[in-house]
């Protein structure tokens, strides 16, 4: 038997039973389709952070404090909290560090905001002019914060435009407003352009301001939370770290490097640790829409051990008039597989609908990736397979002389 | 040409042994008429089986056309199905909801005819039966007893084998149209085509040259009819 007469045979089949068909295919399309649009959000949410994370600045290192921990301690406060890294360290790295391209030291909290009886709460970071290039902030009015002001103690300040937002109302000229950052008075010098990203560190919220007048004025200390440094480029990423870590190991007096009291992370190492969370998600979401698709699988196996009882006599007859048993498995099985193929298309096609109707309607960034449509025809091809074999291979063991007197 | 020797069947269900075929033997030669008649149980559907290659007898020897039928497998089996017989049941057993011409042509695609030549034969093949061609395109199940049987015989006799077996062929259909297809049957061997008949009417029996009767398992008598 040709393989085109088989199709022939397989169209002639399934269009004798439309209803039937349909509803069979009906089962893959959802499963399919919830496969594919649950891995489209994962993956969207996925390149939501990398993008995010990409969106602070290239080839960054960031250096934050940890808890220095005595021999025998087992406990450590949270990196963040402590109190380890100084304006002076940021200093000598940018001095003897080589590779290095800027380096930004920043003092960031979270402080209540206050303008003309509005108020926010929001991320205050004080910094030095080189924050800008570091972390790639730009500035849509006025100017960021200069080496002049940073020396001088100024209180003026650069916010964000969600920030503007919120204060003063949408695209409000606030250039040259006052703000009051946990009851101080600051000038406003400065609007950053929006960057977008979402999430709970959208830059677009942040307020930057002197780092020397955050610690005079609002932290009251010296120290920093954290120092951003700009390497040359991708390759010297390691070098850099390398070097920034034996400098501060050595001027914090620490000879193990376990019980250093800092932590040096680049971009990769924090785009690496995101991506681990947004992956066991998405195996999270498609592991719950893979039940409907073997429940999909199922109802294929239920429709094709119905069709080969219905069609008992007719398999007889087919065998009778010269059909061997591997004409008559391939017409079943290739059956099976074609409901399944064609359940597979139409299921990639709601689910591509599907992700574009969750981005539209809940805000959530959705991405289609190749790979997942292509995981979901081999894998409906598969279930076709799976499920069709067991009735393919019951119609071709059938005996003709038995199949023939079925009523 | 059919050559059978001491052919017996056994079938094992569970403890009982039964013996359905006790030893059969005859030569059928080429381009016959043969009506192979007994009651019901007498083994003759057994032997329709065995002939028509949908089984294998337990014992004994079966050539068509020379080839040692006896031994072969399931799929062998299958494969001189093909080539070289065409059958017609009592209950017809076309495909519903499908054409006349495309239930004829059936046979044809396992054999692989190419499909450009599969109508012409099949419309051949329906001429030779005497089936009117205003119904060449109807749905099978919009047709009467007599015109089902005479596709299933076109069916039969499509891929021109060497033999037609035709079992109980008159069983589902009046006797006015009974008529007709043994007539047809008639006319199928005066053109050369070999036709075994399996029944247990006598009348039936006589459209055919030869009559063998099997009782109990065995052959218990030959008859030449002479028309």
């Amino acid at each position: 038997m040709k393989a085109i007469d088989v199709f022939e045979e397989i169209y002639w089949s399934l269009s004798a039973n439309k209803v039937r068909s349909f509803l069979t295919i009906l089962g893959i399309v959802i499963g399919i389709g919830s496969v594919i649009s649950m891995v489209a959000i994962g993956q969207g949410a996925k390149s939501n952070i990398e993008d995010s994370i990409a969106s602070a600045g290239s080839n960054l290192i960031i250096i934050s404090p940890g808890a220095q921990r005595g021999v025998g301690m087992n406990v450590s406060a949270g990196r963040g909290s402590a109190q380890t890294l100084l304006q002076t360290d940021a200093d000598e790295i940018s001095k003897s560090v080589s590779l290095i391209k800027s380096v930004a030291p920043e003092l960031s909290r979270r402080y209540q905001v206050t303008a003309k009886g509005k108020n926010t709460n929001t991320q205050v970071i004080g910094t030095v002019p080189a924050y800008m290039d570091v972390r790639k902030v730009e500035i849509s009015n006025g100017n960021f914060i200069s080496a002049s002001q940073v020396s001088s103690f100024d209180k003026v300040a650069v916010i964000g435009p969600t920030t503007r937002d919120d204060l003063f109302g949408v695209d409000f000229q606030a250039i040259g407003q006052a703000i009051k950052i946990n009851g101080i008075q600051f000038k406003i010098v400065g609007i950053t352009t929006a960057k977008g990203g979402s999430g709970f560190s959208s830059p677009d919220t942040n307020i930057y301001i002197p780092l020397s007048t955050a610690q005079r004025y609002l932290a009251g200390d010296k120290y920093l939370s954290t120092i951003s440094v700009e390497a040359t480029d991708q390759d010297s990423m390691a070098a850099v770290q390398d070097q920034i870590t034996s400098l501060l190991l050595m001027r914090h007096k620490i000879s193990d490097p376990l019980q250093a009291d800092f932590t040096v992370m680049n971009q990769a190492d924090i785009v690496a640790t995101a991506s681990s969370i947004t992956d066991t998600f998405t195996m999270l979401l498609a592991a719950i829409a893979g039940i409907s698709l073997l429940v999909g699988g199922i109802g294929i196996m239920n429709m094709m051990l119905t069709t080969v009882t219905e069609r008992t006599r007719e398999i007889g007859l087919r065998k009778a008039i010269g059909a061997d048993r591997r004409d008559i498995s391939a017409q079943f099985l290739l059956e099976a597989v074609t409901l399944t193929f064609a359940g597979g298309i139409f299921g990639v096609m709601l689910g591509w609908v599907l992700a574009k109707l969750i981005a539209q309607f809940s805000g959530l960034t959705t991405q289609i990736s190749f790979s997942s449509v292509l995981l979901a025809f081999g894998v409906s091809a598969l279930i076709g397979i799976v499920f069709g074999y067991y009735p393919a291979s019951r119609a071709a063991k059938l005996n003709p002389i038995e199949a023939l007197r079925y009523e | 040409m059919i050559e059978i020797k001491n052919i017996t069947k056994t079938y094992n269900t569970g403890a009982v042994e039964f013996q359905a075929l006790k030893g059969v033997s005859f030569t059928i030669a080429d381009g016959e008429f043969v009506a192979i008649m007994g009651p019901s149980g007498s083994g003759k559907s057994t032997l329709m089986h065995i002939l028509g290659a949908l089984d294998t007898p337990t014992s004994g020897e079966y050539f068509l056309d020379k080839h040692d039928m006896s031994t072969l497998s399931e799929d062998e089996l299958a494969a001189i199905r093909k080539k070289k017989i065409g059958f017609v049941f009592q209950s017809f057993n076309l495909l519903p909801r499908t054409t006349v011409v495309r239930n004829v042509a059936l046979p044809l695609m396992y054999a692989e005819v190419p499909k450009e030549q599969r109508t012409e034969k099949a419309i051949e093949a329906l001429k030779n039966v005497g089936f009117e061609d205003v119904h060449f395109y109807h749905l099978s199940n919009q047709l009467s007893g007599g015109q089902m049987q005479r596709v299933a015989i076109a069916r039969a006799l499509v891929n021109d084998p060497s033999l037609i077996l035709a079992d109980e062929p008159t069983g589902n259909l009046d006797t006015k149209t009974g008529e007709v297809v043994l007539e047809t049957f008639k006319r199928l061997n005066d053109k050369g085509h070999t036709v075994i008949l399996i029944t247990h009417e006598r009348d039936v029996a006589e459209h055919a040259k030869r009559i063998i009767h099997i009782r109990d398992g065995v052959v218990s008598n030959e008859e030449i009819i002479n028309h």
